[in-house]
């Protein structure tokens, strides 16, 4: 690789008319494009004071950012269908592709997988670049086979849940041939990934994209670690685990609980770390605090998993270990939300402008507010009564609504308007309509399942003055009625405010005001070397 | 790269003098209470690994074992009933029923166990269920409604392979083993339907009323009174279990459903099949 080291040789302009280096319609050869107008193009040196986008990958992440809010909405239907079949059972259809039992996976894996990781992977692709002034590692094919790789990914997993093709641990459901495949994904991205971070300009690396490099090598990891199986044959889409009983169990919430940690943790905080400065336009409040509740996080919470497993065949010793870790993480967690919130000192005023940044500060307060109520519930008494209830469900969608939704959201209201060029978005009225429908939405989900969580476990544990059970399983179930419906109205407003979102970018897209065409600069190591 | 230290105008604090993209970081130190807590829950986690079983072999210093927290509780639970349980193993339904104390006890302890074992089949208020499931609340008893009568029912359950002296009895398939035909439980059925007033073919009754007298009476009576003594259901009243249109008769004649139920004998402790036998009594149908 060829690095020209003077500072303004370096830079090249390049004029911005269509043979620009991230041009959607010239994916492969781009490069020697770029390379032959910019030999052309060398202007003065004084101009070219900024490094501009232009040179960064930006396709590719135009794709991630759309199907974020496709999955997104796709998600949150499938978790509007399933909240009303809990509610009414006739809803299942009584046909097997539609019962709860295949649908739950569609939407959980939506919501996670599909929304949160196409977020995760482009915003990713989006910050790595501009935080190490340098073009992804793979240029533009890299992007798109990311893209579209994990797309397949995406589809492969849902077909098979409809058609019942299934290994039965929760989150990560996927038969092998589907993990397999994820697995190439997943490698090539953290090539990527490093490779970009590698050829940084910077000579620091910046916090975000620490968490990002967590998520991505632990995501590895453990979706290997807790996916050894052996298939039944090659021909069959079954497959026989490779750990059974309890320790296939500890396993599985290895997995489980720091997909929680790594995947809807560790990478949205990346996601934080630089879009709620830039939304502020205000600097980190504690590099000091990033330091060291980075490390504490990643240290502690991939020894929390045992909590889920409280009160089971699990030995007693791994189960306190998993309460300890779980509680110790309490403040490594909350490192994250003061730097977050902290950040916004001398910019409150900014909450009442800027509707998307209302998103991202929201997001952290629900993040604070989940990541206090995670190691509460990890307390044996208190997971005594709040495990296999709703207020788990009501706990997770706290954080899933709340704090991965919205901080999405930010993101995403940040991002349309800067990959497409645009001086601001269509409505900033809408994103103030979809910021309050989704709180409305969130604020009847969550006290819905604490009252019916909690209800449910103080039904089930009710004895009466004669030492008999208070009530009998079906009397909790037609007790909680009620709040399953509350909970779809919840989910039905956050769908709703998705779905003003998604017209709202569309039309940013498609009718906005473009940024005047300026001369932006690209750097030349990218240039250079391709 | 310039590391070009700052002093923020906002906050009065220097930032570190890194910069990317636009985004710095302020030198703030860690927060006091923030570091504090952090240590607090050290501590706390500390002592709980040394209190509690915590590592491969480490007992923990109060010796605490889940399982044997379990067997302790369910062991004190059993304890505090233990002399209720045993006088209502020890009497009959009738005695329970006559004491008030062992009465109140029965019925509550009837109530969860019917709701845990019962409610599936015969309903959570034993309203029962169309399709076999006969309801407990009314005075229709198939196989009798005295507390005897209803404590041998789930002693040994019904036409079960698993209880010797379960209640059996068996209905012929009229249809299917060709002792009928078509025609003639078309109009079998119509004279069913004549003994509760429901008839629309007077000829169809006179020819099924022939039929009824020769191949149904026997068993469930020569005015459809049913049979006790067999499980026969009485057919002169408008409780069905199956089905009271004339193609539900109709299917019952031709290859006729009959209930199943299990011996809860050996699955229930004694005293519990006595509290469900006086619960049933009295959900309002005891004879």
């Amino acid at each position: 690789m060829i690095r020209i080291k003077d500072a303004t040789a370096r830079l090249v302009l390049l004029p911005c008319d269509g043979a620009c280096g991230d041009s959607a319609a010239a994916p492969v050869g781009e490069n020697l494009v770029v390379a032959a107008v910019s030999a052309t193009a060398i202007l003065a040196p004084g101009q070219a004071a900024r490094v501009e986008e232009v040179g960064y990958v930006e396709a590719p992440i135009r794709a991630f950012a759309i199907a974020t809010v496709f999955w997104g909405i796709v998600g949150f239907l499938a978790g509007v269908v399933i909240a009303l079949q809990l509610a009414f059972p006739l809803l299942n259809l009584d046909l097997e592709w539609t019962t709860f039992g295949r649908l739950r996976p569609v939407h959980t894996s939506a919501v996670i997988f599909a929304f949160g990781g196409n977020a995760l992977i482009g915003t990713s692709l989006f910050i790595v670049q501009r935080t190490c002034r340098a073009r992804l590692f793979g240029g533009n094919d890299a992007g798109w086979f990311l893209f579209w790789g994990y797309q397949f990914f995406i589809v492969m997993a849902a077909l098979g849940y409809v058609l019942g093709i299934t290994q039965s641990k929760e989150y990560a459901e996927p038969e092998w041939y589907v993990d397999l495949w994820l697995t190439v994904v997943w490698v090539a991205y953290l090539i990527v990934y490093g490779g970009t971070i590698v050829r940084r300009e910077e000579p620091h690396i910046y916090v975000a994209n620490w968490f990002y490099l967590a998520f991505i090598i632990t995501i590895a990891m453990l979706h290997i670690g807790n996916n050894i199986s052996v298939p039944v044959s090659l021909g069959s889409s079954a497959s026989y685990s490779a750990p059974a009983g309890v320790q296939g169990a500890m396993i599985q919430w290895w997995y489980g609980h720091n997909a929680v940690g790594f995947f809807l943790t560790a990478g949205f905080l990346g996601m934080m770390y630089y879009f709620i400065p830039k939304q502020a336009d205000r600097p980190i409040y504690s590099y000091r605090l990033s330091i060291v509740h980075f490390w504490t996080l990643i240290f502690l919470y991939i020894w929390a998993g045992p909590h889920h497993l409280h009160y089971t065949a699990l030995p007693d010793w791994a189960q306190t270990l998993g309460m300890v870790f779980s509680v110790i993480l309490w403040m490594p967690s909350w490192g994250g939300m003061i730097n977050g919130l902290m950040t916004l000192s001398g910019a409150w005023d900014k909450l009442r402008t800027n509707a998307a940044l209302r998103f991202s500060v929201v997001a952290v307060g629900f993040y604070a507010m989940a990541t206090f109520e995670g190691p509460l519930m990890s307390i044996k008494a208190v997971n005594g009564l709040s495990h296999y209830t709703d207020w788990t469900i009501g706990h997770v969608h706290s954080g899933a609504l709340g704090w991965n939704g919205f901080i999405t959201f930010g993101a995403l209201y940040y991002l349309f308007p800067v990959l497409w060029k645009k001086k601001a978005l269509w409505s900033e009225k809408l994103v103030a309509w979809h910021f309050w429908l989704a709180t409305l939405g969130i604020v009847l989900y969550i006290s819905a399942m604490w009252v019916s969580g909690i209800m449910q476990g103080l039904m089930w544990r009710a004895y009466d003055e004669l030492g008999f059970l208070q009530y009998s399983f079906v009397e909790t179930v037609e007790a909680m009625h009620p709040y399953y419906v509350i909970r779809t109205l919840g989910g039905v407003l956050y769908l709703t405010g998705a779905l003003l979102m998604a017209f709202n970018l569309w039309k940013t897209v498609t009718v906005g005001e473009a940024i005047e065409p300026e001369h932006a600069t690209v750097p030349a190591h990218a240039v250079a070397a391709e | 790269m310039p590391t070009k230290i700052e002093k923020d105008a906002v906050t009065g604090q220097e930032t570190t003098g890194h910069e990317w993209d636009g985004v710095k970081e302020l030198n703030n130190p860690l927060p006091k209470w923030w570091l504090w807590t952090f240590y607090a829950t050290i501590v706390f986690g500390v002592a709980w690994m040394v209190i509690y079983p915590s590592l491969p072999g480490w007992k923990g210093s109060s010796g605490w074992v889940a399982r044997e927290a379990v067997v302790a509780d369910v062991a004190a639970a059993q304890a505090a009933n233990a002399p209720m349980m045993a006088r209502l193993r020890e009497a009959t339904p009738a005695q329970i029923a006559a004491d008030p104390e062992l009465r109140a006890f029965a019925l509550a302890g009837g109530r969860v166990a019917f709701a845990n074992n019962c409610a599936a089949c015969h309903g959570a208020g034993g309203q029962g269920a169309v399709g076999g499931f006969p309801a407990l609340v009314d005075d229709d008893w198939l196989w009798g409604g005295s507390l005897d009568a209803i404590e041998a029912t789930i002693r040994h359950g019904i036409r079960t392979a698993e209880d010797a002296d379960a209640r059996n009895s068996a209905m012929p398939r009229f249809g299917l083993d060709g002792m009928l035909t078509n025609n003639q439980i078309g109009d079998v059925a119509e004279f069913v339907l004549w003994m509760t007033g429901r008839a629309t073919h007077a000829a169809e009754t006179e020819r099924g009323r022939v039929i009824y007298a020769e191949q149904c009476a026997a068993c469930h009576g020569a005015t459809g009174e049913g049979n006790r003594e067999l499980g026969v259901p009485r057919l002169s009243d408008q409780v069905w279990l199956y089905g009271s249109t004339k193609q539900d008769v109709m299917a019952m004649v031709r290859n006729p459903r009959m209930g199943v139920m299990p011996a809860w004998q050996g699955r229930l402790d004694p005293a519990v099949i006595n509290m469900l036998t006086v619960y049933v009594h009295a959900l309002g149908g005891g004879e």
